[in-house]
């Protein structure tokens, strides 16, 4: 179990290296997820047990969110002067897109649709 | 009997335990809601979580800084979660493979969508330039938006807030709104929900099922990327 740690942990960190020898636009455990696709492909398998390690992490991938989701008590005022605006675009600017990729991937990728 | 108390309390209050702790009850609090509610998305564990623990923190008059000390713990795991993403992915790799021109397209036209649609909505309603350049990466994860808003001359701090709003709300309306429009394609519904909602969204993609979270998960990355470099460019051509 600790190896497919060390395994998740080095992409990352190889991913965080690149991003900042680069200057690339993307944050760097995202090239890391680039990195171990890459890896499994090379290897034509997932390890069991990298299975497991990425199970466990996944399944509770929502609490991950709560400690940066309690950082907007810090700029709640900001939102307050133009509650409208923000709150249109938030949540209204979210299900259009929602909507419009939706229809675009439907449509586009009608073949192999069955899933 | 209470200086006992005040004695524990000024122990706890100094120690990562407490925030840590209150973070995982909050959220498992969040988690049975949403059970007792027959899994309604509307019941999201992680806005229940976050609107438990501001209230706790400002009851009690602690700061985020503190509560980060705990919290930071679990803040940690997104970077090997994120990485862990591969692993659904690669299982759809025949998938990506076959209609890679499709989701590239779809990437493409997704992220403008979300960018003229956020900014687009606030202008009708009558926002400063200020909020607009901050609300333009919204549906990007948090890092890259920060960076984009900073490069537009907008808030970043603004555009951390509405990225975690637009996660919420996305994996509160995703499910309702895509059987609406009646997308029963899951690696539709899954980029639909990544490129609009990110990370959040992503963890309630997995709930629908793994086909919708690996595409999801995938949108999220090619949306960063995507919106960075297509934005920029954007807001160029506009002023």
């Amino acid at each position: 179990m600790l190896g497919f740690f060390i395994i998740l942990l080095t992409c990352q960190l190889l991913g965080e290296v690149l991003v900042i020898a680069t200057g690339a636009p993307v944050p760097g455990p995202v090239v890391g997820m680039a990195l171990l696709f890459a890896g499994l492909v090379v290897r034509g398998g997932i390890p069991k047990g990298l299975d497991a390690m990425a199970s466990a992490l996944l399944s509770h991938l929502s609490l991950l969110f709560v400690p940066a989701g309690v950082g907007v008590m810090l700029h709640a005022q900001l939102i307050g002067t133009e509650l409208l605006p923000i709150a249109g675009s938030v949540i209204v600017g979210t299900m259009v897109t929602i909507v419009i990729t939706a229809w675009v991937m439907q449509l586009l990728g009608r073949k192999g649709a069955e899933t | 009997m209470n200086e006992e108390l005040q004695a524990i309390w000024v122990y706890l209050a100094a120690s990562p335990l407490l925030t840590l702790t209150l973070t995982l009850v909050a959220y498992q609090g969040g988690i049975w809601l949403y059970n007792k509610s027959g899994n309604n998305p509307l019941v999201n564990p992680v806005l229940i979580a976050v609107v438990v623990i501001v209230g706790l923190l400002l009851l009690t008059g602690t700061d985020y800084r503190t509560y980060f000390d705990g919290a930071q713990f679990i803040h940690f795991l997104l970077g090997p979660a994120t990485v862990a993403l591969a692993i659904p992915l690669y299982r759809q790799i025949r998938s990506v493979r076959e209609s890679w021109l499709a989701i590239t397209v779809t990437v493409l036209l997704g992220s403008l969508a979300a960018a003229i649609s956020s900014v687009g909505i606030a202008w009708l309603l009558g926002a400063s330039r200020l909020t607009l350049l901050s609300l333009a990466p919204k549906s990007v994860t948090t890092p890259v938006a920060m960076g984009i808003a900073e490069q537009l001359g907008g808030l970043p701090t603004l555009t951390a807030v509405v990225v975690i709003l637009s996660g919420i709300t996305g994996a509160m309306t995703a499910s309702g709104l895509l059987k609406l429009v009646r997308i029963r394609d899951a690696r539709a519904s899954g980029l639909a929900i990544g490129i609009a909602s990110h990370g959040i969204g992503t963890a309630r993609a997995f709930q629908i099922n793994e086909v919708t979270g690996a595409f999801s998960g995938l949108a999220m990355g090619l949306n960063a990327l995507a919106t960075a470099i297509l934005l920029p460019v954007l807001f160029q051509l506009l002023s």
